[in-house]
């Protein structure tokens, strides 16, 4: 709603007077609203990252709905649609919050197709088998839960707002993967096997999902500076893999990282090395699916041109007929 | 290609009988009728509401936050507003 009227201001980040009390408005845990000013980096940051999370809820539909045909029961087939359509309901909560900011949903939806935004590295996985169904709900969507719950207190009012809802949609979609992993744990040999298998295979792109090391991360210090962000990545992480090992001991299964263990001093678990290379190229283009998920996103969006237009062409139609009478 | 843009519209719910509508989010849809569509599918898919108002966004007025002093600060030397201004007798009891 907030798009109408809003003029970006030009600054020159740094020289505003401004910007001091907008930081202190922050430091004080304001929320900064759609019409207040802000630095034109702040903006910018947030176009960003909004328009990354809103794609990776949109991308992060296919993965799973590549499944849903063939889920093994009613029951399974109904939570799977049930939580692929809240993924395509995030993602236009989100793209709403984005568009606070002065960028219209076309252009969001130009730059994902362009290939020149981004979204999770995570989605340009396959789902082989209908057990990374279940390592998907577990592992990736706990990731984004724990990445996700800080964003609830997101110093931007629309984000934030728009996280405490994803946030309590999302508890269903961690607890449904796990059920599922936990039946194919406790089945035949073969079924525990695909559980492992699936397991073996989304760990280390999981732990990729928290971003480059601290040491490396290009974006954190600013957001952290405007409570963007209020966890590092490194921290995240952390917390993740404290949280999902015990939970993969639990019903039988083991992580695919040999160097992993338990230090008694601090309470955490301790991981090996993760392959940064593997996740940059990823995120240059070069995983497993880019370029099928960009073909399948494309494709989706010229199948439907000709329904927009119509209904748009109908609208407008309507509307003369309207005013004419 | 540009697309031509698809109007915005502001979301309400009211989430029980006896409150009032409020504002939970947009969408963006052709005309009305397919603005509460989409309001329905995006915003109440568990059960959130007994009623949706859709209000085209370009409808909307609204104050400038960089004039909210001017606008409402008026009110903060007015504390005869407020019950608790005026003295009256202990004795009276809950007034």
């Amino acid at each position: 709603m907030y798009t109408q009227g809003l003029t970006p201001q030009a600054s020159e980040d740094g020289n505003d007077p401004r910007e001091a009390a907008f930081q202190a408005r922050i430091d004080a845990e304001d929320r900064i609203e759609p019409n207040d000013w802000m630095p034109d980096s702040y903006r910018r940051t947030l176009i960003r990252q909004i328009g990354q999370h809103a794609h990776s809820e949109i991308v992060g539909m296919l993965p799973e709905g590549n499944w849903i045909t063939r889920a093994p029961s009613l029951r399974r087939k109904a939570a799977l649609l049930a939580k692929v359509q809240d993924e395509g309901g995030h993602g236009l909560y989100l793209y709403a919050a984005a568009e606070t900011l002065g960028i219209s949903r076309e252009e969001m939806v130009e730059q994902l197709l362009a290939g020149k935004a981004r979204y999770s590295s995570i989605f340009n996985y396959p789902t082989l088998t209908w057990a990374d169904i279940g390592a998907i709900g577990w592992l990736v969507d706990g990731a984004a839960i724990m990445n996700q719950i800080p964003l609830c207190r997101c110093s931007y009012g629309p984000y934030a707002r728009a996280m405490i809802r994803i946030c309590k949609e999302e508890s269903f979609h961690q607890r449904q993967g796990y059920e599922i992993m936990c039946a194919l744990a406790r089945g035949t040999p073969a079924q525990k096997d695909m559980a492992q298998d699936a397991l073996n295979r989304w760990w280390w792109p999981c732990l990729m999902m928290f971003g480059p090391p601290d040491s490396e991360s290009q974006h954190s210090d600013a957001s952290m500076r405007w409570k963007i962000k209020r966890f590092t990545n490194d921290g995240l992480r952390q917390k993740f893999v404290d949280a999902t090992v015990p939970q993969a001991h639990l019903i039988g299964l083991s992580m695919p990282d040999p160097d992993l263990r338990f230090n008694e001093a601090t309470g955490h678990w301790e991981f090996g090395a993760i392959d940064w290379a593997e996740f940059r190229r990823v995120l240059a283009g070069d995983g497993p699916c880019n370029r099928e998920r960009l073909a399948a996103r494309r494709a989706a969006h010229a199948d439907g041109t000709w329904v927009r237009e119509a209904a748009l062409a109908h609208a407008a139609k309507r509307r003369a007929r309207r005013e004419a009478a | 290609m540009t697309e031509a843009p698809m109007p915005l519209w502001e979301v309400f719910i009211r989430s029980r009988a006896g409150l009032a509508h409020r504002h939970v989010g947009s969408v963006h849809a052709p005309d009305a009728a397919m603005a509460l569509q989409s309001a329905r599918d995006v915003y109440t898919r568990r059960g959130e509401g007994l009623s949706l108002w859709v209000v085209p966004s370009a409808a909307i007025t609204a104050s400038d936050p960089a004039e909210k002093d001017m606008m409402f600060e008026p009110t903060a030397s007015k504390i005869y507003r407020h019950p608790s201004f005026y003295d009256v007798p202990d004795d009276v009891g809950h007034m």
